[in-house]
């Protein structure tokens, strides 16, 4: 609000300052007096789960289509503010004659939002009635949890054998990945980190499809591009995983920018660690979503570990969840390995960023099960005690399964038969991806440009003619 | 990468015989005038204007003009096109391409209601909206990510750098997915962004902001550049970037803003990959662009008065090298002189250099010379400014060393 301050008298005269949207609403006239009234009476509505918004859904017709004169906003300096109060842009502010810091954070951590307990029983009785889940969707989402559990184990014993030379496991973040991607549509575009396989799993991509493009071979749809584990898939509406961190926040607000130019019943969510929160990138977009009011949700997979960094040495504020606060951002802490939790907490984030256009925040307290990748060690910089404490007393999918089984839609047969059958899924799509040849030479020179320029023509010519003179040099399944 | 066909109207077809009828309609009062329709405003310098009769590069022949100016009352009704700066011209193309199809939209710092720190998007966001023209926090790699995730999910952007030095921020997301998630998804997601700002040694505005950033952009693969030069070709490649599926950086030039042209009432497009002729000649190649198109024009006045025929080519599309035009040039003269305002470490007359001499060798009766920056942050103060950019005197020795 406050960055035209800065520039010189002559061009504060000639720029209209942008009030906040709230002030366009309501208070047409006395302009930023306004905007921060109307924002403390917004925060009330995060305790309304289900109880849909307040006038917000209009605002969305009107945002930003207003421009405001510069005189409005200095016929302010009469009319509001005084001895106590300055009148300053994002709203009056009161003097105090206190020489009092901030402390660095509140005396008590933010809260958790958790429904299930670690031994599976239901933590509070509102659930129920505020959110029906089906038995139909409870199955289908422990079926998915363990079918992605299945899934890590075996892929990554593929990579210890050396059949494939990378993975990434999601392991101890099931619920994250299946419950966050049950609360969600199909037309919200998801854009990853690269530990949410369980979301694009969800949304209907096959075993055998994850096991090309594991494998890299020609069915893979990514045509052998990326590494391992780095999926991506248009008619998912999940975006090819990239390598660098959090690049992906800012795509989400972008894609968000998008469905909102659109008016799309939709929002957009991305996915990171709690290392990925350092980065410039995630900062800014989450500023951005705030300003541009995107309907955007920001899911923060706190897992303890940016490979060997815990937490301790990678921020210093109480997690992600109140740097929220500090961007204007409305922001949950949940239990991440409680799925009823997770899915209720997607669920009314995504009612609120699509009908208040607003982004949202939501941090998830998990651990990182598994190592950070096929790469790493962690048990050389953390100690086996205590993944163990968490892979056992607060693994995700035991603890679903045993609220399943406390409602009566699960038992034992059931979960014998269900682990054979996912066993043997998984086996059969490796078996039939690692025979599958690889993508031809071609696929090299074709996507860097909607049309191959002359100067790939060239190299694809140079690099098949010395294929062809010396094939020995060349592996031998590498076809033209 | 798909041509894109220059769509002209049909009054103004490129063959010589149309020509002179549209020539002789006028009037020769109007044949004197037509070459002399250009004037230098911004640094004051003489340049030549294009011939606005022809629209293929070949038949160019330009002059280099006088320095009055226009008399705008002399000639309105009957000069077919418009005249404007060359900002407009960006703005007009933009507006145009706006018009034309509701997913472009404009994204930076201060592009929305200040109009832009170079008047480009003036006016914008008062007829499309907040929304379409959208003023960002200062965070360059975050809104050209932002454009990205837009592009990617069917939004069309332009993404402004402010300077093309602030881009440099932008580099991650330029470079490791602007350039690559269209290869890397296997072809599923296209990002059809356009990265725009102006770059250049400007009026001492001190290192940072006189950054040349082709030569650090030119080595990442999926991404095409292109550098203005004229009100009529800023306006043609403005659009041409816009349409194209490819992310396109169009690189502008600080001090080219204020160029006056009379550009086509119909509408044009440019093709990306294409160079332009600027002077037909016999004895020596001349590749340049942006700025130093200035510079060589001014020699090449001098050169002329000297006896030499050199062939300029202002070679526009940076990444892919318009190898066609230029190598036919070398084919013709045999004798390349490369003039241009980056450093000569790794710049672009290096990577062309390389490039005319794996392709053209046996055409080449003298090495290349490449006449660049030195390889020094640009300083302050004016004098030493001006020396670290290539000037006419350098060029015309230049050529007259090579042309022995």
């Amino acid at each position: 609000m406050g960055f035209y301050l800065s520039k010189s008298r002559t061009v504060m005269h000639n720029l209209k300052p942008k009030l906040g949207s709230l002030g366009v609403m309501f208070h047409q006239s006395s302009g930023i007096a306004s905007f921060y009234h109307h924002q403390e009476s917004q925060s009330g509505l995060i305790k309304n789960l289900g109880a849909g918004s307040c006038n917000r859904p209009t605002l969305f017709t009107i945002w930003r289509s207003e421009h405001f004169k510069a005189e409005k906003q200095l016929d302010c300096k009469q009319n509001c503010g005084g001895p106590q109060v300055l009148n300053f842009p994002g709203g009056n502010v009161k003097f105090t004659s206190e020489l009092d810091f901030l402390p660095e954070g509140l005396e008590e951590r933010v809260h958790c939002y958790r429904i299930l307990d670690e031994n599976g029983q239901l933590t509070s009785s509102n659930f129920v009635q505020c959110f029906q889940i089906s038995d139909e969707l409870a199955v289908r989402m422990y079926t998915y949890m363990a079918m992605l559990q299945t899934m890590d184990t075996i892929f990554y014993e593929a990579q210890r054998q050396g059949r494939i030379s990378f993975y990434v496991t999601a392991i101890g973040e099931e619920a994250i990945n299946i419950a966050s991607a049950a609360a969600l549509q199909l037309d919200d575009p998801v854009f990853p980190q690269y530990r949410e396989s369980g979301v694009l799993l969800w949304r209907g991509f096959t075993l055998q499809e994850f096991a090309n493009q594991c494998f890299g071979n020609k069915n893979d749809n990514c045509k052998g591009r990326q590494m391992p584990a780095h999926y991506g898939s248009v008619k998912h509406n999940y975006f090819t995983v990239a390598s660098t961190v959090a690049t992906q926040v800012p795509h989400a607000v972008g894609a968000a920018y998008s469905l909102k130019m659109d008016r799309i019943n939709a929002c957009s969510i991305t996915y990171f660690g709690d290392g990925g929160t350092s980065t410039g990138d995630f900062h800014a977009a989450l500023n951005f979503a705030a300003v541009m009011e995107a309907p955007v949700i920001f899911f923060c997979r706190n897992n303890g570990w940016a490979i060997s960094t815990p937490v301790g040495d990678q921020f210093r504020s109480d997690g992600i969840v109140v740097r929220g606060q500090a961007y204007g951002v409305h922001s949950i802490r949940v239990d991440g390995n409680d799925a009823l939790a997770i899915y209720s907490a997607v669920r009314a984030a995504r009612q609120m960023a699509i009908t208040e256009q607003r982004p949202v925040l939501i941090e998830a307290l998990t651990y990182r099960g598994g190592h950070h990748t096929t790469s790493d060690d962690s048990t050389r910089y953390r100690s086996a005690e205590e993944i163990e404490w968490w892979r056992v007393a607060q693994c995700p999918v035991s603890r679903f399964r045993k609220w399943l089984e406390k409602e009566g839609w699960w038992n034992s047969d059931a979960e014998t038969e269900l682990r054979a059958s996912l066993r043997k899924q998984v086996l059969h799509a490796i078996q039939v991806a690692e025979q599958v040849e690889k993508p031809p030479v071609a696929d090299i020179f074709t996507d860097v440009y909607d049309a191959p320029p002359s100067n790939l023509h060239e190299q694809e010519t140079t690099l098949v003619e010395a294929i062809e003179k010396h094939p020995k040099e060349y592996p031998p399944n590498f076809s033209c | 990468m798909a041509a894109i066909v220059q769509g002209i109207g049909a009054t103004a077809a490129p063959s010589a015989s149309s020509n002179k009828f549209l020539l002789s309609s006028l009037g020769s009062s109007l044949l004197e005038k037509k070459r002399n329709f250009f004037v230098v405003r911004s640094d004051g310098k003489c340049y030549t204007g294009l011939n606005q009769q022809q629209r293929r590069a070949q038949n160019v022949v330009t002059n280099a003009v006088a320095t009055k100016e226009e008399k705008a009352s002399a000639a309105v009704g009957s000069k077919p096109g418009h005249e404007l700066l060359l900002f407009e011209a960006l703005r007009e193309g933009l507006e145009e391409e706006m018009d034309r199809d509701p997913c472009v939209c404009v994204m930076g710092e201060d592009v929305g209601h200040y109009g832009g720190s170079y008047k480009v998007t003036k006016g914008l966001a008062e007829k499309y909206g907040d929304l379409r023209v959208l003023d960002t926090p200062i965070a360059e790699n975050s809104f050209t990510g932002m454009g990205i995730g837009a592009a990617m999910t069917g939004l069309r952007p332009i993404v402004e750098g402010m300077n093309m030095g602030f881009l440099l921020l932008a580099f991650n997301q330029i470079s490791n997915n602007c350039g690559m998630l269209h290869y890397t998804s296997g072809g599923q997601f296209k990002i059809p962004i356009v990265i725009r700002g102006p770059g250049g040694v400007g009026r001492q505005l001190g290192a940072e902001h006189s950054q040349r950033l082709e030569s650090y952009f030119q080595s990442i693969p999926g991404i095409q550049m292109v550098a203005c030069s004229t009100a009529y070709n800023a306006k043609g490649l403005m659009k041409a970037a816009i349409r194209s599926d490819n992310p396109v950086i169009l690189f502008e030039h600080v001090l080219l803003y204020n160029l006056k042209e009379r550009i086509p009432d119909e509408e044009y497009v440019l093709n990306l990959e294409e160079a332009e002729m600027v002077r037909p000649g016999e004895h020596v190649t001349i590749l340049t662009y942006s700025r130093m198109r200035y510079h060589v024009m001014q020699a090449a006045k001098t050169l002329v008065n000297k006896g030499y025929d050199p062939e300029v080519i202002d070679i526009r599309s940076l990444k892919p090298f318009d190898l066609y035009t230029i190598g036919n040039s070398v084919k013709k003269t045999h004798r390349v002189l490369i003039v241009e305002e980056c450093m000569r470490t790794g710049g672009i007359g290096a990577s062309l250099t390389a490039a005319i001499n794996e392709n053209f060798h046996d055409h080449l009766d003298a090495p290349i010379v490449c006449l660049s920056s030195q390889d020094v942050p640009t300083p302050y103060a004016g004098t030493l400014e001006e020396w670290t950019l290539v000037q006419p005197a350098q060029i015309v020795a230049a050529v007259e060393q090579l042309c022995l």
